[in-house]
């Protein structure tokens, strides 16, 4: 067991119109720091709900188990704490902000995990000039900073903004939410590149995906093979190459 | 002249009268006694030394007012206000101030704090009073503040042939502009509060720009300072002549007090040929408690008319005070190819309500209006956009363009769009575009998960949906505007 994060029979319910949900079912994770841990299954399985009760979203009930970030309680902080924390969601569907100018939320954001962190507030200038130089680097274009967040961007607009995002807010852990979903094969590889770039010691990933294709750019040190809200195979890079030729029935026979 | 001079004379002066500049009335005059009749119109009229003439004014609005009735079709609910049971003239001395910033609510300075307002005008604002025989450094320095640079600002205003002073001054000073005006575009009889205000009026300014002349500043700057203890019963008039042109700012982002429950203002505007008047107002006056008790009740009648060719008006509010709010400020669109513009931003919490909009009535050909309402209702609060559009037979070729957005935060809120339209000529157009939209739990969670609070999520999401409005503001008065609308609706989330 690993100090970095660490998930324990977590369980979790939604309410669908009225009548309580069970979603996760005791999900039992540990990632070490600096792993890419990837995370693959059907639709359903509870992969995106894992990602918003680790994030802290509220529409889900945690009914039994915890789940640790640094040694923190994680389940008992705000998302915004979990985010000054180090913890990063880049959502599956980004949302639209009307309005919102994109430079003015990204600093908004910026600083505001600074603040938590203890660290300076940035001035304008020096970050824009930190901004310009990121979105160079994921062949973004300026003018993407003055339109209003998310609003009237394409499907691989918003998955470049959630990109630059993770890395003007430098977490320590990255969840990707099928981040790779509509993406074109070149849009795959600069988000890939995004998130290869923060590798490090001390920078560790959560990569849940459906394609194998991601993998091939972000290579995972692990793979779970998640189902009915639990993890029922985990292995090296492997698993996914097995998951791509002959789909989850194997494993969900195995499980049952 | 060296500044130590000038700064001595600031002082002398000031040490002989502290109002010379403001527009209040001396503190010193005595109370008329309760209630309204033919009597309290006269000693007002009196008390100021006004003509005859004006006395017969106010005698017609108020004989008008007898016969009229409180208008009753706005969606606002209030107990019955009783007008004999209010003084109408210099006010009821006020409650001894507090001696310094210690003294003072808590709770009014972290709102000042947060507005980003300098200390000495926080002082100012909360009527910090000097103690007896002494001034408080803080308090000095405000009010030297405010003379000293209201002179300077005076003296630019006087070189470029602007008139702007106290309407008081002005029916004194300058009669026959002041005669050929007032209630021009509002009548003595316009409505049931735009007489009342015209038998009663105390307080108020009159602005006078000719031909030719841009204003040489906004007159934003002077009333930031000069702010305080605007009177119940408002008058503005606002004459810009040929080629002129004028921003006018009134109102105040931070919380005003006021121990005058009922507020009925009049502003008139009048554009001649290719004049141009912008006028701007930020509205924060006591929403009462939680549960409304104690709030301002604020009606309203603004209205302005282009009468020139090529002419525009453009009105720019953000109402984020009062318990009820009744306010429509219009356009008469009188000159061919004239512009009327109506921006605002209605903000309600708690209980307050507001029923607020505008009207564009197109009398020429080839005139033009634009509405843009944003409404956002927090609470148990209630919020209407109602707005009319006249197209008059002559009218051909007018336009109007009309987008009402309103946002509700919770579910125990009500929003409100009731537009009217009424077109008299085959070739005017008019567009009206409504949406009404929450902010939604994924744009609060999108926006904590990258780090921000609740508060500032909410109060980012609410700037993004006023964005066409704020920036219709003087700069300044935008960054203090959007502060201001993130204060007005904390705690209304979660």
């Amino acid at each position: 067991m690993s100090d970095f994060l660490n998930i324990c029979g977590l369980q979790a319910r939604i309410d669908a119109d009225g009548t309580p949900k069970d979603i996760l079912k005791g999900i039992d994770l540990d990632i070490p720091r600096g792993e890419v841990h990837a995370i693959m299954g059907p639709n359903g399985s509870g992969k995106s709900t894992l990602s918003y009760v680790l994030s802290g979203r509220e529409d889900y009930e945690v009914t039994g188990g915890s789940a640790t970030f640094k040694g923190q309680d994680l389940l008992a902080l705000d998302p915004e704490e979990r985010a000054a924390l180090g913890v990063f969601l880049a959502f599956q569907s980004p949302v639209e902000l009307p309005g919102v100018n994109n430079a003015n939320f990204l600093r908004t954001a910026v600083n505001a995990v600074r603040r938590a962190r203890g660290e300076d507030e940035l001035d304008a200038i020096s970050f824009l000039k930190t901004v310009r130089a990121e979105t160079k680097h994921l062949s973004m274009s300026d003018e993407m900073l003055k339109r209003a967040v998310n609003v009237g961007f394409s499907g691989g607009e918003k998955k470049r903004n959630e990109v630059l995002q993770m890395r003007l807010l430098q977490p320590s852990l990255a969840i990707l939410d099928e981040t790779d979903s509509g993406l074109d094969i070149d849009a795959l590889r600069i988000v890939a590149e995004g998130v290869n770039s923060l590798r490090s010691p001390d920078f560790s990933a959560l990569v849940i995906t459906h394609h194998q294709r991601l993998l091939d750019y972000i290579v995972p040190d692990r793979v779970h093979v998640m189902a009915k809200g639990r993890i029922i195979h985990s292995g090296g890079p492997e698993v996914a190459k097995i998951l791509e030729k002959q789909g989850y029935t194997q494993f969900l026979e195995a499980a049952a | 002249m060296p500044a130590v001079t000038e700064t001595r004379e600031a002082v002398e002066k000031l040490a002989k009268s502290s109002y010379e500049w403001g527009f209040e009335t001396d503190i010193e005059m005595d109370i008329a006694p309760k209630g309204l009749n033919e009597d309290t119109v006269r000693l007002i009229s009196e008390r100021k030394r006004e003509p005859a003439w004006m006395l017969e004014w106010r005698l017609k609005a108020f004989r008008s007012w007898l016969e009229m009735k409180e208008p009753d079709w706005a969606k606002l609910k209030h107990p019955p206000i009783d007008y004999q049971d209010a003084h109408y003239f210099a006010q009821p001395k006020k409650k001894p101030g507090p001696k310094s910033l210690d003294e003072v609510d808590p709770e009014l300075l972290r709102t000042y704090a947060k507005l980003g307002i300098p200390l000495h005008e926080q002082a100012l604002l909360a009527g910090v009073e000097p103690a007896e025989g002494e001034r408080l450094p803080v308090a000095v320095d405000a009010v030297f503040d405010s003379v000293s640079v209201a002179t300077t600002f005076r003296k630019t205003l006087e070189e470029a042939g602007v008139i702007f002073c106290p309407i008081s001054d002005a029916i004194r000073e300058h009669p026959d502009l002041v005669k050929q005006y007032l209630g021009s575009v509002v009548p003595v009889a316009d409505n049931f509060f735009a007489a009342l205000n015209s038998a009663v009026f105390t307080d108020g300014s009159f602005v006078y720009v000719p031909k030719g002349v841009r204003c040489p500043m906004e007159l934003s700057t002077y009333f930031r300072i000069n702010a305080r203890n605007t009177g119940q019963f408002e008058r503005t008039l606002i004459i810009v002549e040929e080629r002129a042109s004028v921003s006018y700012l009134e109102g105040c982002t931070a919380p005003q007090r006021d121990e005058n429950q009922l507020h009925a203002a009049v502003v008139e505007l009048i554009a001649m040929d290719d004049a141009s008047i912008k006028y701007s107002t930020v509205q924060n006056w006591y929403p009462g408690d939680d549960e409304g008790r104690g709030g301002i009740y604020n009606f309203v009648t603004k209205r302005g008319i282009c009468r020139g060719a090529r002419s525009k008006i453009s009105w720019t509010q953000v109402e984020t005070g009062s318990a009820i709010t009744w306010k429509y400020p219009s356009c008469v669109l009188a000159g061919e190819g004239s512009i009327g513009e109506f921006y605002s931003v209605a903000v309600t919490n708690n209980h307050q309500q507001a029923d607020t909009g505008t009207k564009m009535i197109h009398l020429a050909p080839n005139t033009r209006s634009t509405i843009i309402a944003k409404t956002i209702s927090a609470g148990h609060s209630d919020s209407t956009y109602r707005g009319l559009v006249r197209m008059q037979p002559k009218a051909r070729n007018a336009r109007n363009f009309t987008q009402c957005d309103s946002l509700l935060i919770g579910d125990q809120c009500g929003a409100h769009t009731v537009p009217y339209i009424e077109s008299r000529n085959m070739t005017a157009r008019v567009e009206h575009e409504a949406t009404t939209s929450k902010i939604s739990e994924d744009q609060l969670f999108y926006c904590r998960s990258r780090g921000l609070s609740q508060e500032d999520a909410v109060g980012l999401i609410v700037n993004g949906f006023c964005r066409e409005v704020l920036k219709e503001l003087p700069m300044e008065f935008a960054v203090e505007a959007q502060k201001l609308l993130q204060i007005s609706l904390e705690g209304s989330v979660g």
